[in-house]
């Protein structure tokens, strides 16, 4: 009998340890960025692992040393960038979520349909077009096109949203239609107001996205560094030219860019699975 | 009145209908005006007034070159007595390509409209005659608001779906029929239709290209089922080890791997990369361990690099996985587990008759999903390995290089718009006949209305 529970508490201890180590190998690049944005020294490669000296100057380098790599712009472009293309979207998604979950109407098969077909063309596919029709307009290299670009595709990610429509009893639409509500008062009164986690969620993700991609603002941008985004800027500090004097700075701009990332992934995480599994889960 | 939708109304208006209505074929919304829906009768009107200016005075230039996408090239000439070269304003055939796939579209519409217009009138007529009300424009609007809310809410997101999603796909489709690549840059140098030589030049005409496409449609399909099961496998055992109730501070643990790829992956991929490089702080540690005394070529040796890229995706994967578990673990009904209780079932054997096909059942859908993914992961390729190590073999393309990073290189680079598109189109053929055949075999997707 005590055999048995020992045995039980080491295999307990043993699946902690284990665990715990698995976490710790996870977040070694996170902590090999943080080291990297206070060490000292420059340079991308060191012969050693843990820093001469620490310092904040890297920090410091990247608000005032303007001239090469305008990092404050770029903040200031990529919330800008990220704000608007987040209203568009999150307005947008939540649109088509609730047509395509709470409304009846003859085409609405073949619309959702036409999404997911539409969704398994890559997707920098239309980026390249779209990027000639700009250059076409004299719209390239813009903030708005990316702004544009960035809320393109609204219509074709409704399913996290819609999977938590799906969710709300069909009842309250009843009883207030027999109240002699329109559909159009059901929206915004009863499932707008009785959504506000996956309102959030569409919201953090179309906000997140802009600030983390790299491909569509590289087509875009082309090289209208005034206009580039965080991550196309960063990545400018690391290219072979001003890789060994700038790589600290990259890192100490990346924690930068990383904070609110993390932060708002965290609060989204909860939400993730339900869109993952959608509406199956109660299958 | 609700109205109807089927073509035949055409016939039928022009064959019983009223002279106002007969007349709306050729002046629309001549039936409406006649049967009082006044405002209706003017948006008919302004539409065909406003279509055919658009037509003749920007459309038409363009449509009428499409056959042949222009045959006069932008020309500099020496002009003796000014002493300079002159400019002469050519055709082009990137603007008539990309001017008249947004024209053909407001072309069809117009067509829809002008339909409708006629429809209207006729059931207008058909109202009146039978002494019935007709819907005025009052009506109409408030029929947006609740009979047709569908059509108010989706007009903007359908906007934008067509012109960043649906014309460009439809551009890019059509650009794969062209010779449009480094040595057909319009304005100097236009270039046209070619019919299927870039599909023939991919499977079987020209060498390099063939063999770079299958060479890296095979790693392509390698690396999606590698990346896929490798993560779905372990980042489910994670999430039923974290579940397990002798773990203490779940949530702290699960937080752990979500801030690991919660920071960008152009932040973190890079780190990485730069990490593997034989300076790098990898082989650093492992020389200071002693275990090895050159460094390793991790990103240099094809073979190698192609196993650090499906580790490193695991990096990123896992977590990912994880989420979606432990959410899954905790919907399992436990009535289940009670009565497998009852039954007398021991922990393994719940595990596998109960956990496994409802964690499996549930996520199929979305493994798909995340197949279809890794087929396209440019983030991983690219900002990992760049798709190197570069190879002479292979047109354009290095050992790691997927099928859509290629196709990137291939227009950013290269300028190659054709031949990407062609590829860009089997990735599309491809991946969706695929899906959708496994889609159907699983048939959740279909049950999706009876779910609610």
């Amino acid at each position: 009998m005590k055999n048995g529970r020992l045995r039980k508490r080491a295999s307990a201890v043993a699946l902690n340890v284990f665990i715990a180590a698995l976490a710790i190998l996870w977040l070694v690049p996170v902590f090999w960025l943080v080291l990297s944005s206070f060490r000292a020294e420059q340079g991308a490669y060191t012969p050693y692992l843990w820093p001469k000296g620490f310092t904040v100057d890297n920090y410091i380098r990247l608000f005032t040393n303007r001239k090469l790599f305008d990092f404050p712009r770029w903040f200031g472009n990529t919330l800008l960038v990220a704000g608007c293309s987040c209203a568009i979207t999150t307005i947008l998604t939540l649109m088509v979520a609730y047509v395509y979950s709470r409304l009846r109407f003859p085409s609405r098969r073949f619309l959702m349909n036409a999404s997911l077909v539409l969704g398994m063309f890559p997707g920098f596919m239309s980026i390249i077009a779209i990027y000639h029709f700009m250059k076409a307009v004299n719209l390239d290299q813009t903030l708005l096109a990316l702004i544009l670009v960035y809320s393109g595709g609204a219509a074709l990610n409704y399913y996290i949203a819609k999977g938590y429509f799906d969710t709300i009893p069909k009842s309250l639409d009843e009883a207030a239609i027999l109240d002699g509500a329109s559909n159009s008062t059901i929206f915004w009164k009863i499932i707008l107001p009785n959504s506000k986690p996956v309102i959030a969620t569409t919201a953090i993700n179309a906000f997140i996205n802009p600030i983390v991609d790299y491909i569509f603002v590289s087509v875009i941008m082309k090289d209208n560094y005034n206009n580039f985004t965080v991550s196309k800027g960063l990545y400018t500090m690391v290219d072979k030219t001003n890789i060994y004097e700038y790589y600290t700075v990259f890192c100490a701009g990346a924690v930068i860019v990383a904070i609110p990332v993390v932060l708002l992934f965290i609060r989204m995480q909860k939400y993730y699975v339900a869109g993952v599994v959608g509406g199956s889960v109660k299958g | 009145m609700r109205r109807k939708n089927r073509p035949s109304a055409l016939f039928s208006a022009a064959a019983k209908g009223s002279i106002w209505t007969r007349l709306s074929f050729l002046v629309m919304g001549a039936g409406c005006v006649r049967y009082k829906q006044y405002a209706r009768g003017l948006i008919y009107v302004l539409t065909e007034i406003g279509f055919f200016y658009f037509f003749g005075s920007f459309a038409l230039p363009y449509l009428s070159k499409l056959n042949t996408l222009g045959t006069e090239a932008q020309k500099k000439v020496w002009n003796e007595e000014l002493q300079i070269f002159q400019r002469f304003p050519g055709d082009n055939s990137m603007l008539i390509l990309l001017y008249s796939v947004p024209s053909l579209a407001v072309v069809i519409v117009f067509v829809y409209i002008w339909y409708s217009n006629i429809r209207d009138s006729w059931n207008a007529q058909q109202c009146t005659e039978q002494g019935r009300r007709v819907d005025g424009f009052r009506d109409d609007l408030k029929s947006l608001t609740h009979e047709r809310f569908h059509v108010t809410l989706l007009a903007m997101p359908m906007l934008t779906l067509v012109l960043f999603t649906l014309l460009p796909i439809i551009f890019m489709i059509l650009i794969a029929f062209t010779n449009f690549d480094a040595d057909h840059q319009p304005p100097g140098n236009l270039f046209t239709w070619v019919g299927m030589t870039n599909v023939t030049d991919i499977f079987l005409g020209n060498e390099i290209k063939t063999h770079t496409f299958f060479g890296l449609l095979g790693w392509t399909i390698v690396w999606a089922i590698l990346a896929t099961f490798t993560n779905y496998i372990l980042g489910m055992l994670l999430a039923v080890a974290i579940n397990n109730k002798m773990v203490k501070l779940k949530q702290v643990w699960r937080t752990c791997f979500i801030i690991a790829i919660a920071i960008p992956q152009f932040v973190s991929l890079l780190l990485i990369s730069r990490a593997l490089e034989p300076a790098g702080a990898v082989n650093v540690l492992l020389q200071k361990l002693g275990l090895i005394s050159q460094p390793l070529p991790f990103l240099l040796d094809p073979t190698l690099a192609r196993i650090v890229v499906v580790v490193v995706n695991m990096w990123i994967g896992i977590p990912y996985t994880m989420m979606t578990f432990s959410g899954v673990l905790m919907n399992i009904p436990a009535e289940l587990y009670e009565s497998a209780e009852i039954d007398g079932a021991g922990p393994i054997k719940k595990f596998t008759s109960i956990t496994l096909p409802y964690m499996i059942f549930v996520t199929a859908p979305a493994t798909i999903t995340t197949f279809v993914t890794n087929f396209n992961n440019f983030n991983v390729i690219y900002l990992l390995t760049a798709g190197g190590p570069f190879s002479l073999d292979y047109y354009q393309a290095g050992k790691t290089d997927l099928l859509v990073t290629w196709l990137y290189k291939l227009t950013v680079n290269r300028n190659d718009y054709s031949l990407a598109s062609t590829i860009g189109i089997f990735i599309f053929v491809l991946v969706s006949t695929c899906s959708l055949f496994v889609y159907n075999r699983i048939g959740a997707v279909r049950k999706e209305d009876q779910f609610q």
